[in-house]
């Protein structure tokens, strides 16, 4: 059979969100119309999200070409000059992908992963295979060596051997704690159990965090075969993947991935011939952030309500239905097949002394480039934020970025030259978390976000503990009121105090943090509360309390549009003098900048 | 039983492996306050009210869940705890209605008791307070959601003890409340109205109807009996004020109950001091009762057993009597010369 050209549309939640399954659609109208033999297929995120929708052909013995940001109208010319006339239409490509024979005048494209400054930094190991492989066929995922690390694990090695090649890759937890991931397991393989599970933690709910569902929508063999190799390891036959309702995508992969790993004998009974056996549920979560902490996750999958309970016990000697379990994230399953297959020291070899290995980034905010990006430990903030990123939107001022979503901190321009690592970032004051970073350029109030963030937590707080559920709601509420204008001198003494004692007392995890969206911007931008406390100022422009419209008088001709259209009469002026706004009245609804022809009014701080 | 040896507030103690720290503090007469532990239950570690500091850890845990390890240095009432237990309890004062004049709880409400001992005297926040409607449509108890702080362990007792299941926490946040599914009355829940709840509640927030009003904490005395509504002998705590049971609770020191109880002995009091209840023995005549002696009455019993013969005479027994008494009550019977015995319990 000769080989066909190959046509790749992006359709994880994001390519589909873009309009990717009108693209997919569009092209196979073109390769009718045009009586083109030619394999069309999808696949999950390759991460490049600014660009979606994202389309890549390739023609036997050419190197690969992703179109970005393609559309419906022009995507089924792109393919037919593509495959008809070897014509590549530079308005959409991206970069090459690969080597072969190319016209010599495509010379000059760029090579995707290597050239395009949004990957030059990038190590893709968990993401390998992202955007490569159609994720609802296994045999795509076993030809780039798919589930021969779980063959290599349960036919040649002991499970003392593979939790030793865990620990010394120095793998740790990608789900925020960066507990080492080989003295987990050896936790739960040594725990006296007759039943043990492995459980993974896919209930991602960080405000700006996509990482763990690109990864399961992309690539959900790589995270089950992960799983398989904790299994064998730990001395469990049975698994469940906790993924949370509201990635659908992601629950109906993972279940087509599970059927199809049971028929290849990947899953199920005595797996390649061996005496090993392992299966694995989803587990769909109800909508509770707090679910994705660890001990309240287990309550869910048992039927509770999702609710922390203290530690100890920890999982691994009592965790679901009593027993000991091992669990672990999304992004850390992912990477086990790297670590066997590649060996723990060339892992090992990549990042810092104490994290190593990579890190999957969800890139959000004021940034040029959003998306995905797995780097390596150690890289800088900076890097990340302005190579990676391409730098804030409009050449605008960096102004700081949240790492860790709402249990994260804010961390400043003058700290990010720290390198990303377990360590540093949890000494700034932020976390590691899941992998969030939202990027904010100076048009955002630091009160405002410590306010939003706190909004999420609270409604959030699983409602148990004292600290989390009342300390929490005080702390909001002084947070509204230094927004809407009504702060007290003694709030930010008030907010200090409170946050340190919510994130002493705290229950979980969920709790201890909720305070640092704003202990950081309490400490690294003070400034900004006091202006908003004593000055009644937002310089930011965003708390419209602190705002007020004021008409310039150069530029009103008096026409007195504004003052018919005020609601509130709050304007006044003669015909063709300057006129004012009273600011007392005025309630900020904001029609006369409408109304005014001169565009002479504007909403100052 | 392995030693751990620890030292509390300077104090060395000699606890033993596996308790956790404010079972060790207990053991040296060491009193933390506590508002969601029980040792009846499941560590919960949910009202943070016990916290202590530990020497070398990351934050202050809570001493009803964590264990004590050998050397550890804890401090119960240092500045940072005491600080700690400040915020805690202004942040539950600040969602607490400040009813104690007429609380029924007022006098052995723990809330009271602590913030009295750290001298709170009133919230350092101001905001938002819980408004829940008083559920009172049950014969046995009221809910006052607006004065629960919880702590969970009317949760716990309900679906660790007793078994029911009725309520659980619902919604999140500061929303987050104690109720039954789907926010029904208690009454049409599970609920068999054991009223345990109602005796572990720290607060005032689940009252029994019987005492309302009936008297203060410190006007009440407490008087150990065995509940006599059936024959498993639960030890129970009459509230006595006066000459008057106003009202009753489980002992723990019960060795067949270890302080539960049923809806009956916790509940079924007022027939004590009802106008309706019977002190005399009564006769009929005439169609009408008429008060009698006992001497009377019991030979009126005799001579009916006499004229109706051993065939013509059956026993009836009741739950609540006990199995000797159960047991004396049939050979009572067999000796008279009948066979026909039963007990209400099989009606």
């Amino acid at each position: 059979m000769t080989a066909k050209p190959k046509i790749v549309v992006g359709l994880g939640t994001c390519g589909i969100a873009a309009g990717g399954r009108e693209i997919y659609n569009a092209i196979e109208k073109a390769l009718t119309e045009n009586n083109i033999d030619a394999e069309l297929t999808q696949t999950g995120c390759i991460g490049a999200c600014e660009n979606e929708v994202l389309v890549d052909i390739a023609k036997p013995g050419q190197p690969r070409i992703s179109y970005g940001k393609v559309t419906e109208e022009k995507i089924g010319e792109v393919v037919t000059n593509h495959l008809l006339h070897d014509k590549i239409d530079r308005e959409f490509a991206l970069g090459k992908i690969g080597e072969g024979e190319l016209s010599a005048e495509y010379d000059d494209l760029p090579y995707f992963f290597t050239d395009l400054p949004f990957y030059e930094k990038q190590v893709r190991l968990c993401l390998r295979n992202c955007g490569f492989i159609n994720p609802e066929k296994i045999d795509e995922y076993v030809e780039r060596d798919g589930y021969q690390a779980l063959k290599q694990v349960i036919t040649e090695m002991k499970p003392e051997e593979v939790v030793e090649v865990i620990k010394s890759s120095g793998l740790r937890g990608r789900g925020g704690g960066g507990f080492s991931t080989g003295m987990k397991w050896q936790f739960t393989m040594n725990a006296v159990g007759d039943k043990k599970y492995v459980v993974c933690n896919a209930d991602e709910g960080d405000p700006g965090a996509f990482m763990d569902r690109s990864i399961l929508e992309g690539d959900p063999h790589s995270v089950m075969e992960g799983m398989a190799i904790a299994g064998y390891a730990v001395g469990a036959d049975e698994g469940y993947i906790y993924c949370r309702a509201e990635y659908p995508l992601a629950v109906n992969r993972l279940k087509m991935a599970i059927e199809q790993a049971k028929e290849k004998n990947f899953l199920g009974d005595n797996i390649f011939g061996t005496d090993f056996s392992f299966n694995l549920k989803v587990k769909e979560g109800a909508g509770a952030f707090v679910c994705g902490e660890e001990t309240a996750l287990l309550m869910s999958i048992e039927g509770k309500r999702g609710m922390p309970r203290p530690r100890p016990p920890f999982p691994a000697n009592e965790g679901l239905f009593g027993k000991p379990t091992c669990l672990n994230n999304v992004e850390t399953f992912a990477n086990v097949p790297v670590v066997i297959l590649d060996g723990p020291e060339k892992f090992a070899s990549i990042g810092t002394e104490g994290s190593k290995g990579t890190k999957v980034f969800a890139l959000t905010g004021s940034i040029n480039r959003t998306g995905l990006a797995e780097v390596p430990m150690g890289i800088t903030l900076e890097e990340v934020v302005y190579d990676v990123a391409g730098g804030i939107i409009d050449d605008g001022k960096f102004k700081a970025v949240q790492a860790g979503g709402p249990s994260g901190g804010c961390i400043p321009e003058d700290l990010l030259h720290l390198p990303i690592d377990y360590d540093s970032l949890t000494e700034a004051g932020a976390m590691m978390g899941s992998g969030g970073l939202v990027v904010m350029g100076e048009d955002t109030c630091m009160v405002d976000i410590a306010r939003y963030f706190l909004s999420f937590t609270q409604i959030e707080s699983c409602g148990k503990c004292t600290p989390c559920r009342e300390g929490t709601k005080r702390m909001l509420e002084i947070l509204e009121r230094i927004v809407a204008g009504e702060g007290k001198p003694d709030d930010i003494e008030k907010l200090k105090t409170l946050g340190e004692a919510i994130s002493a007392t705290a229950l979980c995890g969920l709790g201890q943090t909720a305070p640092n969206p704003v202990l950081t911007t309490l400490r690294y931008f003070q400034e900004e509360y006091e202006q908003h406390i004593f000055d009644k100022r937002c310089v930011a422009g965003i708390c419209v309390d602190l705002m007020f419209y004021l008409i310039d008088a150069e530029l009103c001709n008096g026409c007195g549009r504004c003052r018919k259209a005020c609601p509130v009469s709050a304007i006044s002026g003669d015909k063709k003098e300057v006129h004012v706004i009273d600011k007392e009245t005025c309630i900020k609804c904001g029609v006369c900048v409408e109304k005014c022809k001169q565009e002479a009014i504007s909403l100052q701080s | 039983m392995t030693k751990v040896n620890v030292t509390i507030n300077g104090q060395p103690v000699e606890a033993e492996a596996g308790m956790t720290i404010l079972e060790a503090a207990q053991l040296a007469g060491i009193d933390v306050p506590t508002f969601c532990y029980d040792p009846q239950l499941f560590g919960a570690g949910a009202c943070r009210i016990c916290v202590v500091e530990v020497e070398n850890a990351r934050n202050l845990p809570a001493s009803c869940v964590t264990p004590i390890w050998e050397g550890m240095v804890i401090n119960t009432e240092s500045e940072k705890v005491v600080q700690a237990r400040k915020a805690n309890l202004s942040l539950l004062l600040a969602n607490h209605p400040l009813d104690c004049l007429t609380c029924e709880k007022s006098g052995e409400c723990k809330l009271q008791d602590y913030c009295y001992k750290y001298g709170v005297t009133e919230s350092d926040f101001v905001g938002d307070v819980k408004d829940f409607p008083l559920e009172e449509s049950n014969p046995f108890f009221e809910r006052d959601m607006n004065k629960c702080i919880l702590c969970g362990k009317c949760v716990q007792v309900c679906h660790e003890i007793n078994g029911a299941g009725a309520i659980d926490y619902a919604f999140r946040g500061f929303a987050s409340t104690i109720s039954p599914a789907f926010g029904e009355p208690v009454e049409n829940s599970p609920c068999v109205f054991c009223g345990m709840c109602t005796d572990i509640c720290p607060v005032g927030a689940l009252t029994p109807k019987l005492s309302k009003f009936k008297g203060r904490a410190w006007e009440i005395n407490k008087v150990k009996t065995i509940c006599p509504y059936c024959g498993t002998g639960c030890a129970i705590d009459l509230h006595v004020k006066g000459n008057e049971v106003v009202g009753a609770s489980g002992n723990r020191e019960g060795l067949a109950n270890k302080g539960h109880v049923c809806v009956k002995g916790h509940y079924g009091w007022d027939f004590i001091h009802s106008p309706d209840r019977l002190t005399k023995p009564l006769i009929k005549k005439d169609g009408k009762f008429e008060e009698a002696s006992w001497e009377e009455a019991l030979s009126l019993v005799a001579d009916k057993f006499k004229a109706a013969g051993a065939e013509g005479l059956a026993g009836l027994s009741s739950a609540r009597c006990t199995n000797e008494d159960n047991y004396l009550f049939q050979k009572l019977l067999r000796v008279m010369g009948s066979n026909s015995v039963d007990h209400c319990a099989r009606l």
